[in-house]
């Protein structure tokens, strides 16, 4: 609404009566109906005497010598619905013009998706437009999201990215993927999100638990991903992205085509293919490092302003080779990979996807209704069903080596309400309530003991968030959520395993069965959490703004923090999670600074996090077993603060030059324990240096910078005993890779084919100078160097 | 818009009773079908007399409790003893043999003996298709009086042929054992 690039249109029909005194002054504002944001910059013109007045940037327009008579006022706009409005004039008269803006629904701005409103008043945030997404046409979700500032990624390869937000990832940081939360075992390391980018007309990141309407547990943040809003009007339309690239020798397709009528009904088909071999480090080929990803999506429905409703189904489906080198036997395995500073398997180039290798299935099954209440606001209602099914395949002997390792299938379903009060103009009200039942099966046929157990999972949650406007300068907003989890689980303890841990002690009460060796077990815990926000936006003139957020939020352990148990052979570790663990607390402060001048501005948005009872994996010691040792990976709790901070500016030094700077920093710690926490990626500096030439069809070329500092600050290293070496040896499973500095060209332009078509083409180049690094977020840092140099080609075309 | 609606009804209710149909049996239990638990390594003096086996015994695999190593007893000096190695999974029952699995991808596999101490040496009596060692079948010879110590290892997706050093030969490593021996 801040942006209000609104154009308006007012006409004024006197009425009859021209003899009358004609030096009356009709002045007044337009506003937002729900929100009362003034409307700026709009044209106001009288049709029979071809006055014309503009808005001012408060929305307040004066029209003089004016009769003294009825006058029926025309407005319209273009993502509004045009009213006509009749106003008495007699001396100075006031009138405020309510204009609706719904722009979620009623959207006939020619550009879908160029105005992106906040999912929050007062929290930091950042959206990523169609324009960076479509960059990353052939990345992922992850790849596209660490452009913004304070946004970076646990990565397993390349291939495997998991956005991180503040420097927390997995199952505190929320997805919602066109308003439904992604239930995709985000618990796992190596588990991406799994989502095809090229679905999304917007992506908007959270830093923090501030939007309490998609859920209280988002201690790091919460990802929105938006579809591109379909216009009302009768309308044909389609866009296909092609990509290649040389390193992996492969590329994607990616193409839609949307249906509108003016009536409201829509029809939507969106899908996508991805195909890489082998990715390459500068020295050598990373073996086994290919990806194959189909997705595609249907969406129809109807849309008016009064009601409308929307069905989708989405399917996903993504198939990831793992570095072959990454997978070793045990810690002298580890040791060696470590030591030896290359990978010890590097093969010729190929396209097939061997083992170690992932397959994951995401089907997503969405419908939507909604209803908007005259004078009172707008109803949603939403039922939504996933199926995750993952395989994970590890280099096991003979036969076995076509089973899956692990076999987990995981089914959602979620059914919620809201409603937004939003008739009074300085107070608005939104009030939601969810319940979601999930059910995790793991399947015995691997062979394998189960990593994660069966298990059926209860929500329930509600919230209410008002946001309360003060005057012109200052929004206040404030919610509160709960939320129920039960967790009910059926798992199979090792008889040696329940005692070390020493369950027999607290949890004796638990055991279902006793199989000798192995233990069956029922644990259900239920979580009670509440969250809490508070935040106030003031914004002293247009180009200024400075916000304030409280966020209080508490998450419930997942089932790896609490069920965890066995060795994950892709990591050679023995993971370990902890019945006794409960839920953690974050109280997050935000706080943004950002002022625009004439050609340059600058946003500061500093944090500080303090988590009580900060659930974190770490490792811890070593246990024998026949293969030799592991390094033993706990979950444990104790009491985290994250401080940071993220810095931005641009300039625009002519009209063709523009330079883009970003600088990010956190520090975790342990507060128990005075150390540094595990995981929290390094400080980065962005520069971006931009030429631009709109007249040379529409070229445009930029160089990145990045440099990525060294992460000093991180937990001790381990001392194991190496039974090849017979000797106590330090495990440097926590030192960090050095710094290192990349470079990225990209450039673009764009062709006009037809009226209706056009191509714009465009080429980028990551990693320019073909520098070796390693990555401490990349958990495949201990094996190989991170991709080299990368020859992009892109060509899209809207039609 | 009346139509409309009903659809969506059905279409909910429709996805809501298939989707809460399942069943919530109690799982099936695991038991890892390729663990190695257990390597027994028997040691048969060439001459005759009583073999002497070497046994370590992991039964709660990747679970808590360290491998246990037992020997049988104390080898004589100067002995040549004709070695063979088994890998059990003793998780199931009956136990299963998996050095049958080893022979079958013996281009795959190889066991690997490294000695300290009063051992002399250590020969390879068997090969796989391609001519390199797969180590089922060996031959150790002991030297003078003392202390020594063998470490027998299994290594998965070797480099084959290597060196016969562990760090040449890389892969994944299966099972390992070190014995405490006495050579009198």
């Amino acid at each position: 609404m801040k942006q209000s690039l609104f154009a308006i249109l007012v006409a004024i029909l006197p009425f009859i009566g021209y003899s009358q005194d004609c030096d009356n002054v009709l002045a007044g504002q337009v506003i937002d109906y729900h929100s009362k944001t003034p409307l700026e910059n709009a044209t106001i013109l009288v049709i029979n005497n071809q006055l014309e007045v503009k808005t001012d940037l408060k929305g307040k327009f004066k029209i003089e010598n004016l009769c003294t008579a009825s006058y029926q006022l025309q407005v319209s706009h273009p993502s509004c619905t045009t009213i006509v409005q009749e106003v008495q004039v007699d001396g100075v008269t006031w009138v405020d013009i309510k204009l609706e803006h719904h722009l979620e629904e009623l959207d006939e701005v020619k550009v879908v998706g160029d105005i992106i409103k906040d999912k929050t008043n007062s929290a930091q945030e950042e959206t990523l437009a169609l324009g960076a997404i479509e960059s990353y046409s052939s990345g992922s979700l992850g790849d596209a999201l660490r452009d913004l500032g304070g946004v970076s990624s646990l990565n397993t390869g390349s291939n495997i990215v998991k956005p991180a937000i503040h420097g927390l990832n997995g199952s505190r940081v929320l997805i919602l993927n066109d308003g439904v939360r992604m239930q995709d075992m985000e618990w796992g390391d190596e588990h991406a999100p799994n989502i095809d980018i090229n679905a999304a007309g917007s992506v908007s990141v959270i830093k923090g638990a501030s939007a309490l309407q998609y859920g209280g547990d988002a201690i790091g943040g919460t990802i929105v991903m938006d579809l591109a809003r379909v216009p009302l009007k009768d309308t044909l339309y389609g866009k296909t992205i092609i990509n290649g690239m040389t390193n992996g020798r492969g590329g994607s397709v990616a193409s839609s085509l949307t249906r509108a009528f003016g009536n409201g009904w829509f029809v939507k088909v969106q899908g996508n293919y991805k195909r890489l071999g082998d990715q390459e480090a500068p020295d050598y080929i990373l073996s086994n490092t290919g990806v194959k990803e189909v997705a595609a999506s249907l969406q129809l429905g109807k849309q008016q302003f009064t009601w409308g409703w929307d069905a989708r189904y989405s399917y996903f489906n993504t198939e990831i080779a793992i570095l072959r080198a990454s997978h070793i036997g045990n810690v002298d395995d580890l040791i060696r990979s470590i030591n030896s500073g290359e990978p010890e398997i590097v093969r010729p180039f190929t396209y097939d996807l061997q083992n170690p290798r992932q397959e994951v299935t995401h089907h997503l099954g969405k419908l939507k209704v909604y209803k908007r209440f005259e004078g009172l606001g707008k109803w949603n209602m939403q039922y939504d069903f996933q199926n995750n099914r993952r395989f994970e395949f590890d280099v096991r002997r003979g036969e076995q080596n076509d089973r899956a390792s692990i076999d987990l299938e995981l089914t959602t379903h979620t059914l919620n309400t809201d409603f937004k009060w939003d008739a009074k103009e300085q107070l608005q009200l939104h009030i939601g309530l969810l319940g979601r039942y999930q059910d995790n099966f793991a399947n015995p046929a691997t062979g394998v003991r189960r990593l994660i157990p069966d298990y059926e999972k209860l929500d329930f949650g509600g919230f209410l968030i008002g946001e309360y406007r003060v005057n012109d300068e200052l929004l206040l907003d404030g919610g509160l959520r709960y939320d129920f989890t039960q967790i009910d689980a059926q798992k199979f303890y090792q008889t040696s395993r329940w005692e070390e841990r020493g369950y027999d002690v607290v949890f004796q009460d638990l055991i279902v069965e006793d199989r000798g060796t192995q233990l069956l077990v029922n644990p259900v815990f239920d979580y009670h959490n509440v969250s809490v926000t508070l935040g106030a936006n003031y914004a002293p003139t247009l180009d200024t703004e400075i916000k304030f957020n409280y966020a209080l939020a508490q998450r419930a352990p997942n089932p790896s923090e609490l069920f965890s148990d066995g060795l994950h052979h892709s990591a050679a570790r023995i993971e370990l999670g902890d019945l006794l663990i409960d839920s953690e607390t974050s109280h997050k402060l935000m706080l943004s600074y950002q002022k625009d001048f004439n050609a340059w501005g600058v946003a500061l948005e500093p944090y500080a996090n303090w988590v009580q009872n900060f659930i974190l994996l770490e490792p811890t010691s070593v246990e024998f077993t026949i293969r030799g040792a592991f390094p033993v990976w706990e979950y444990r709790q104790t009491d985290a603060r994250l401080l940071g901070v993220d810095f931005s500016a641009y300039s625009n030094w002519t009209s063709q030059w523009k330079t883009d700077h970003q600088f990010s920093v956190v520090k975790g710690a342990d507060r128990n324990r005075n150390t540094a926490l595990i995981n929290i990626p390094a400080a980065d500096l962005r520069n971006k240096l931009t030429y631009s030439r709109p007249d040379w069809k529409d070229f445009e070329a930029s160089l990145e910078s990045q440099y990525v500092f060294r992460q000093n600050e991180v937990p001790d290293n381990i001392v194991v005993f190496s039974p090849e070496q017979q000797q106590e040896v330090l495990l440097e499973i926590n030192t960090p890779p050095e710094a290192y500095h990349l470079l990225t060209f990209r450039s673009k332009m764009e062709f006009a084919i037809s009226k209706k078509t056009k191509l714009t083409t465009s080429v980028a180049v990551n990693n320019l100078l073909n520098t070796n690094y390693r990555e401490y977020l990349n958990r495949q840092r201990f094996f190989a160097d991170d991709l080299g140099r990368n020859f992009l080609l892109q060509l899209k075309f809207n039609y | 818009m009346k139509t409309v609606n009903i659809f969506s009804i059905l279409f909910l209710a429709t996805l809501l009773v298939t989707g809460c149909s399942e069943d919530d049996n109690t799982p099936e239990e695991v038991n890892e079908e390729e663990t190695i638990t257990t390597l027994i390594i028997t040691l048969t003096p060439a001459g005759g007399g009583t073999a002497i086996t070497l046994q370590s015994q992991d039964l709660d695999g990747d679970g808590p409790n360290a491998p246990v190593e037992t020997v049988s007893g104390n080898l004589s000096t100067s002995t040549t003893y004709s070695g063979s190695v088994v890998v059990l999974n003793e998780t199931e029952t009956p136990a299963e043999d998996i050095t049958e699995e080893v022979e079958e991808e013996a281009e795959e596999h190889q066991f690997f003996y490294v000695p300290t101490g009063n051992i002399a040496g250590i020969t390879y009596s068997d090969q796989d298709s391609d001519g390199n060692p797969i180590g089922i079948e060996f031959e150790l010879t002991t030297g003078a009086a003392g202390a020594a110590t063998l470490t027998a290892t299994l290594r998965h997706e070797p480099k084959k042929p290597n060196d016969g050093t562990l760090a040449d030969a890389g892969g994944e490593t299966d099972a390992t054992a070190t014995f405490d021996l006495t050579v009198e």
